[in-house]
């Protein structure tokens, strides 16, 4: 046999020793660092378990983009003087939690290992999506995002908007309108303009790229848009660019722009092809490609904006 | 064993150490982290069931799998919405305990 076992039960080690880390870990700024690395071993896991697509995502956005958005946070706390002491809960209480904590997880291990069998499976139906209104797509993933399930996929573009709202709104009254606060409050310093300058474009063309074969092999809207964000992003932290206001037109509209072009391609499809989310046949491939696009656009717009956070007043800064 | 198999054993592990921390860290940051735990163990534990509806000639469930990447999103979306919270609370209060208590305490370190 090959190392393969050894890799997977080393695997899951290390992965559990991480999550211990995070949780045990006295240092605040230690258990975010730690999450990081939590989410990049874990896109292994999603590798071994078939699922590149789901490796590409939780790389980017659960161990990147996540990541960006705790360690800025916790910078931000970090900087805070007065933290009030926290109470730390006594033995007994820990104790108590942690065999309730224990029971859960045993609880769900053994139905890990008594799961049913023959397994359920939704496959024979994501396959004719696949083969139907999904015509021409070699990636099942996308045929089930984008076909299958569209109009699922539809409305997380709309949770996304929901959520810059949210983040924009707990910003005071007098800052609306403003830009968010900067990545980094002092002078951008060289090594980190140089890594942008060689970074992002070659990163974007890599998140493009990624979009563009998702239609036939690992990738798609999320994974490329994550990638572009993350770009976008390193551009802000070397100061290359600024943060733009929120009630830039521009801006909004790239936000609206996926969903919105979703919609009237479903609603479309209602009297083109006969059914709410109905694709014309032969024409299938093209028109989820636009509709990926466009998401694509508001899916980079929109995760860099959760990470910058709340407009703030010009005199804060 | 499978590696399916561990690494559904896994996502049952990653979801005890979750609710164990959601309980007992007070920091809101910590919460969150272990917050994040768990739903990574979930999915996990959903990937297991993508693995195993493996039919119709994939290695895999496309349809679990879908929900999966859609989940991570909704998930990152959520904690940048918490985020923007933690941080406006101590913005406002100069302080991040979640401990009603903390204000009308006589003797507080840092009741205002």
């Amino acid at each position: 046999m090959s190392l393969l076992p050894y890799f997977d039960v080393g695997l899951a080690l290390l992965i559990v020793g991480v999550a211990v880390w995070i949780i045990a870990a006295r240092d605040l700024f230690a258990s975010v660092v730690s999450y990081v690395a939590y989410g990049l071993l874990l896109a292994f896991v999603w590798i071994r378990l078939y699922a590149p697509d789901v490796a590409l995502t939780e790389a980017a956005v659960g161990g990147g983009v996540t990541g960006v958005l705790l360690i800025t946070a916790g910078k931000r706390l970090g900087a805070l003087k007065s933290i009030a002491p926290e109470a730390q809960p006594g033995l007994g209480f820990k104790l108590r939690i942690g065999v309730l904590a224990a029971l859960v997880a045993a609880a769900l291990g053994a139905v890990m290992i008594m799961l049913p069998d023959p397994p359920p499976s939704l496959a024979p139906q994501a396959a004719a999506a696949a083969a139907g209104a999904g015509a021409g797509l070699g990636n099942p993933i996308t045929a089930v995002l984008i076909s299958y399930r569209s109009f699922d996929t539809m409305l997380e573009k709309i949770v996304l908007i929901l959520a810059v709202l949210a983040v924009w709104s707990v910003g005071s009254d007098k800052a609306w309108g403003n830009t968010p606060a900067p990545f980094r409050q002092s002078k951008p310093y060289a090594p980190m303009v140089f890594l942008a300058q060689m970074l992002a474009p070659i990163g974007a063309l890599i998140g493009l790229h990624i979009f563009w074969v998702g239609a036939d092999a690992p990738g798609g809207a999320f994974q490329g848009g994550a990638l572009l964000a993350a770009m976008w992003m390193v551009a802000m932290m070397a100061r290359l660019v600024e943060p733009p206001r929120v009630d830039a037109r521009w801006l909004r509209l790239a936000l609206i722009a996926g969903p919105a072009v979703f919609l009237i391609v479903g609603l479309a499809g209602e009297f083109v092809a006969g059914a709410f989310f109905a694709y014309p046949p032969g024409i299938a491939k093209p028109i989820i490609l636009i509709i990926e696009a466009f998401m694509l656009l508001s899916i980079t717009a929109s995760l860099p904006m959760l990470v910058a956070g709340p407009p703030i007043e010009r005199s804060e800064k | 064993m499978t590696p399916s198999v561990l690494a559904g054993l896994v996502g049952a592990a990653l979801v005890g150490l979750g609710l164990y921390g959601l309980i007992i860290h007070p920091h809101p940051l910590r919460k969150l982290l272990a917050f994040n735990l768990i739903g990574s163990g979930v999915f996990l534990v959903f990937g297991i069931i993508a693995r195993r509806g493996a039919a119709a000639g994939f290695a895999f469930d496309p349809v679990p799998q879908a929900l999966v990447i859609t989940g991570i999103v909704v998930a990152f979306a959520a904690s940048a919405v918490a985020v923007a919270l933690i941080l406006r609370l101590a913005a406002v209060a100069g302080s991040v305990t979640l401990d009603p208590e903390a204000w009308t305490r006589p003797k507080g370190e840092d009741a205002r």
